[in-house]
């Protein structure tokens, strides 16, 4: 039996760990031929003259593909870079496409392309755009919104805090980078894509390629990590269609490490100026939160990171305020937790700023700030619980052992330091169909169009189809990754499970239905003219809670019935009313660094979390979601930092020996936990989803602690040995 | 990457005729920086001559008391012998302090002595301008991003440094670097072995073309008791030095009776603290003479607009790293 929220091995982890799991880059198919991008070197201009007759004389090149020569897309658009004309937006933006027999001979032949550029003046410089940047939303919800009287509230404030908080631009870095494979076959179009939503390739294949929606078949069995990189269709999946058309070819399209550093999103630069007004007893009067991020010349993305401002403590006067800053850069995109991350770490460093100024608990004054309304609609929250996590970490973390002044913890001669902070992460979700098919052996198949990013939807399908009809998981196949299935979402959002779960569990009820329906007519069942609510299911067998003895198997049910399968599927759309409730996850983080005292580096000892993310459907994917949310965080705090040189717009340090990203040996014990309290408001599972809720407050949880240790407030992500001298 | 001739040799005098007759051609040993630069296409060897079957990888005691390191000896097999880790414990860290174990694995101490510049502008082809990689281009990184660059030993042509940590700790060592080439066997200290950029960035040593390194000589040493590597970075492992410190002290009770300190990540060689040195012998080991040493050995240091960090880095660092060695702090 598969009670839901047992800790069940991942489904495909056999499948992973021995190498046999198929990502999109690893299908073998006769006549394949090998693309490679040329990607420019300026960051606005255009292309003077491209020279490809050194390139084109290389063995084996079958073409070279660049504006003038590339077919014309009737439905490419500035977004994407494409080959249609010859502006340069970004460095490293695609200017040319070499498809050869080998991949060999493509990487060669695309070093020898030689282009020269007409350079324009590039928008390099991130402050100085602030006067002339410009409103934007995220999601369609605007990013400004203010409530009550901010200059009020902090003409009564008795103590403000007023700062500047910058993060830099992040790359997202999956193991998998980027690939496609395209085949085309008359106006049908097939797509093998490392991607996070099927449909969404399907869709935009098709309207750049003017061919209806259907002739697009889109696959994706497996991605090797997204982290929202892969949520949206760049320009080198309509590349490898382009060139698979141009050369009548399949052709395959993998990104190279440093490749995935421009023209596939990345998170944008955020500036954010924070004003927090409180009275002498620690309620919050006042907060503004005003962000700058930036975004590109030909697409904007906003970061959000005020968004979280909007529901995280009892405030009556809010102002959050966000302004798009373009630049010759590749457009930003979401990155996991997008907005969340980068603004819980302002505003829970800003918090903790404030509760030294009051010398005041930190963790109390959060509470004297709690809310059980959303501050802004003022409608409650679906379900929140957030007390709990403070208590319950920090009794893990021994947070009542702390002395609250900086520089008083040492462990040895190393300086230590406790810092906390408080997660948060909307519960959203999304229409998502599902089907479940019983088969005449007694084994069955859910099937949903959805996407495995390493989430373990694979799992989180098996697990919700076997509990509702009550039977072993080993009995059922999981299918997903094609968009001939019923469609599902974007794989992003934490929404996945949260969406496509609700989505099977229904298909297994009207499959349970419908097996009951067959036996109650069947005169020759022990269920003939049975009622469906006096049915119940267990081990493959219905049988009658008022006569037990009366059962039937799904295996005989079926032989009865010409053996064949019986399949249901549906389409739902789970969640709740927000006029009637606010739906947000919430988290307690708490961290313990040591630095050393003289040469001040940093190592995160400890790190304790609770989480109220409402029902965890599966506990042992739950602990890894969290434990690598919190990676991320530290990540985040002490790490990652896209350099770029602003002379040029080029980045300098585009591979993974020279982006940091924290080592086995920077990770010290993570201790996570939930709650564990379905949200019942939501839909029958009660999930609201855990992909990303790990990384917000931890950045800010690290900070505060640093600055316990060493009393120094680094207000700059990365926090680096040099910043803390 | 260019496509290439490559030749595989199986002992050392035939591989010195091999890369004399192969034009444009380069000796492969674990690859790790080669093969990467290749990709990057800065560098474009139009011939590789594979010296990985040459018997050079044994690690023996010298009759001298010191120990001969095989060129083609892996890092990992390096830092692992008890007899480095016996009587050079510096080196053993320092070599495991640097890259990764499934580099090390593949690195070789020849290649390590040999392994370019990091710099970014040097890496990637995409800057036009590189001194080092395009004599006569410029050089992208003085006005550029230079956080990771030298504070010492830098011209108007080129801030680059070595970032070997192995070598850090050989510099201290006061190893020889065993060569044989056309015209015969030759020996450079490794104080001559790297140079400073000067107008000719593009070289890195002084080695001369066609060369094969065969050992890595060390001469007996009395620091094996009183030695340490410090390694400051942005992440523990896998990451290069901002700056390291070898530190080394022989000891009379608490006087220091000789020293050894080696900077690494400041300078396009490993910089080696002579003055510094000076300050130290014969005198007590106390806070603040590893302070005046300090002070002594970052004197003349300039810097660039994002590595001004460097000076204080490196001036608490020596003092860590000689309370460490001298088992005071
Ligand atoms: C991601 C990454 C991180 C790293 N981090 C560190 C670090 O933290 N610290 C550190 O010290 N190093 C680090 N390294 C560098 C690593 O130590 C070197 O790449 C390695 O030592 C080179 O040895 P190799 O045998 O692979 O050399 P190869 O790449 O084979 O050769 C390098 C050069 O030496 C020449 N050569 C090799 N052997 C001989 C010989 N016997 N005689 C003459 N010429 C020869 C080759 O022709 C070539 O020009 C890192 C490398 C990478 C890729």
């Amino acid at each position: 039996m598969s009670p839901l929220g047992e800790p069940l091995s991942r489904v495909d982890g056999k499948l992973k760990v021995t190498g046999s799991a198929k990502y999109s880059a690893e299908f073998e198919i006769p006549q394949l031929a090998y693309a490679v991008m040329v990607q420019s070197t300026i960051p606005s201009g255009r292309i003077a003259r491209m020279d490809t007759s050194a390139a084109e004389r290389i063995p084996g090149v079958v073409a070279v593909l660049k504006p003038g020569n590339a077919l014309e897309l009737p439905g490419a658009e500035r977004r994407v870079s494409v080959l249609q004309d010859d502006l340069v937006h970004y460095d490293r933006q695609p200017v040319a496409v070499v498809v050869a027999e080998t991949l060999e001979q493509a990487h060669h032949a695309a070093s020898m392309v030689r282009v020269e550029y007409a350079k324009a003046d590039a928008k390099l410089n991130f402050d100085a755009g602030f006067p002339t940047s410009y409103p934007g939303s995220h999601n369609g919800i605007p990013g400004d919104l203010s409530f009550g009287d901010v200059d009020a509230g902090l003409r009564q404030a008795e103590i403000t805090i007023d700062q500047v908080y910058t993060t830099p631009i992040q790359h997202h870095n999956p193991m998998e980078p980027h690939a496609t494979i395209a085949k085309w076959d008359g106006d049908h179009l097939s797509i093998h894509d490392a991607t996070q939503h099927i449909s969404g390739v399907q869709e935009t294949l098709a309207k750049m390629f003017a061919i209806p929606k259907e002739n697009v078949h889109v696959t994706c069995l497996f991605v090797g990590g997204g982290f929202g990189c892969k949520g949206q269709v760049w320009s080198h999946v309509i590349l490898a269609a382009l060139a698979a058309k141009q050369t009548n070819r399949p052709v395959k399209l993998v990104l190279e490490r440093p490749q995935m550093f421009g023209p596939v999103g990345a998170r944008p630069r955020t500036h954010q100026k924070l004003t927090l007004g409180a009275t002498r007893d620690g309620k919050l009067t006042a907060i503004r939160h005003e962000v700058h991020a930036n975004t590109s010349e030909i697409e904007d993305y906003l970061e959000s990171s005020a968004f979280p401002t909007r529901v995280m403590y009892s405030c009556p006067n809010v102002a959050t305020i966000h302004r798009l800053v373009p630049l010759n850069l590749g457009t930003p995109t979401y990155m996991r937790a997008p907005g969340v991350a980068t603004g819980t770490y302002a505003v829970e460093v800003a918090m903790d700023e404030l509760a030294y100024e009051l010398e005041m608990d930190p963790l109390q004054l959060r509470l004297i700030n709690y809310t059980d309304v959303d501050p802004h609609t003022k409608v409650p929250f679906s379900e929140k619980n957030l007390r709990g996590c403070y208590s319950r970490a920090a009794d893990r973390f021994g947070w009542s052992k702390r002395s609250h002044g900086p520089q008083t913890m040492r462990e040895g001669k190393l300086a230590i330091g406790w810092g906390m902070a408080t997660e948060t992460y909307p519960g959203k979700n999304l229409p998502a169909a599902a089907l479940v098919r019983l088969q005449p052996d007694g084994t069955a198949v859910v099937a949903s169009g959805t996407q495995e990013i390493g989430n373990g939807i694979y799992t989180v399908m098996t697990e919700v189809a076997a509990d509702t009809l009550k039977m072993s998981p080993r009995l059922f196949t999981a299918v997903l990754g094609d968009t001939n299935l019923p469609p599902a979402p974007i794989s992003a959002g934490s929404m996945t499970t949260a969406s496509v779960g609700p989505a099977v569990r229904e298909a297994a009820l009207r499959l349970r239905s419908q097996l009951i329906a067959i036996a109650s007519r069947d005169a020759q069942s022990p269920l003939h003219g049975a009622d469906e609510s006096d049915v119940e299911l267990q081990d493959g067998k219905m049988f009658l809670r008022s006569a037990p003895g009366r059962s039937d198997n799904f295996k005989s049910l079926l032989a009865r019935h010409g053996n064949r399968p019986v399949e249901a599927s549906a389409q739902v759309k789970p969640g709740v009313n927000e006029n009637q409730y606010s739906v947000h996850s919430f988290g307690a983080v708490f961290a313990e660094v040591a630095v050393d005292p003289d040469v001040r580096m940093v190592r995160v000892q400890r790190v304790v979390a609770v989480f109220d993310v409402g029902k965890v459907l599966n506990e042992k994917l739950g602990r890894s979601q969290f434990i690598g949310g919190i990676v991320w965080g530290i990540s985040l705090a002490l790490f990652e930092d896209t350099h770029v040189d602003w002379r040029n717009g080029r980045i300098i340090n585009a591979n993974l020996a020279d982006y940091l990203v924290p080592v086995n040996r920077d990770i010290g014990e993570i201790d996570v936990s939930t709650l564990d309290i379905p949200d019942t408001k939501l839909d029958s599972l009660g999930a609201r989803g855990i992909g990303e809720i790990g990384i917000t407050g931890t950045g800010a949880a690290v900070a505060n602690a640093v600055f316990h240790a060493t009393g120094k407030r680094v207000r700059d992500l990365p926090i680096t040995p040099d910043k803390l001298l | 990457m260019q496509p290439f001739k490559y030749r595989r040799e199986e002992n050392s005098a035939a591989a010195v005729a091999a890369i004399g007759q192969l034009e444009h051609s380069k000796f492969l040993a674990g690859g790790t920086n080669l093969i990467d630069l290749m990709k990057n296409g800065v560098e474009r060897p139009a011939a590789l001559v594979d010296i990985n079957r040459l018997p050079l990888a044994k690690i023996e005691a010298l009759p001298d008391g010191g120990v001969r390191l095989g060129a083609l000896a892996r890092n990992s097999d390096t830092a692992n012998h008890p007899l480095v880790r016996e009587r050079y414990p510096l080196l053993a860290y320092a070599i495991l302090s640097g890259a990764s174990p499934q580099l090390r694995n593949l690195a070789t101490n020849g290649g390590n002595l040999l392994q370019r510049t990091r710099c970014p502008y040097f890496m990637d082809t995409g800057f036009a301008q590189c001194n080092k990689r395009d004599p006569g281009s410029g050089c992208g990184a003085i006005e550029g991003f230079n956080r990771m660059h030298a504070i010492f030993g830098t011209s108007e042509q080129c801030i680059a440094t070595h970032p070997s940590d192995m070598c850090v700790a050989l510099a201290a060592l006061e190893a020889r670097i065993v060569i044989m080439g056309p015209q015969g066997e030759r020996i450079i200290p490794i104080a001559e072995f790297h140079r400073l950029p000067g107008d000719t960035p593009q070289s890195d040593t002084t080695l001369r073309p066609g060369e094969l390194i065969t050992s890595i000589d060390l001469p007996k040493s009395p620091y094996a008791r009183h030695s340490h590597y410090l390694k400051i970075r942005d992440r523990s492992s896998y990451e290069f030095a901002l700056v390291s410190v070898a530190a080394a002290l022989e000891l009379d009770g608490d006087t220091i009776t000789s020293a050894r300190l080696v900077l690494g990540g400041v300078a396009h060689k490993p910089w080696r603290l002579e003055q510094a040195e000076k300050i130290l012998t014969g005198n007590k080991m106390e806070r603040h003479l590893f302070a005046a040493a300090a002070h002594t050995g970052m004197e003349g240091a300039k810097t660039f607009r994002y590595n001004r960090y460097k000076v204080e880095m490196a001036t608490r660092g020596i003092r860590q790293a000689l309370g460490v060695a001298g088992g005071v702090a």
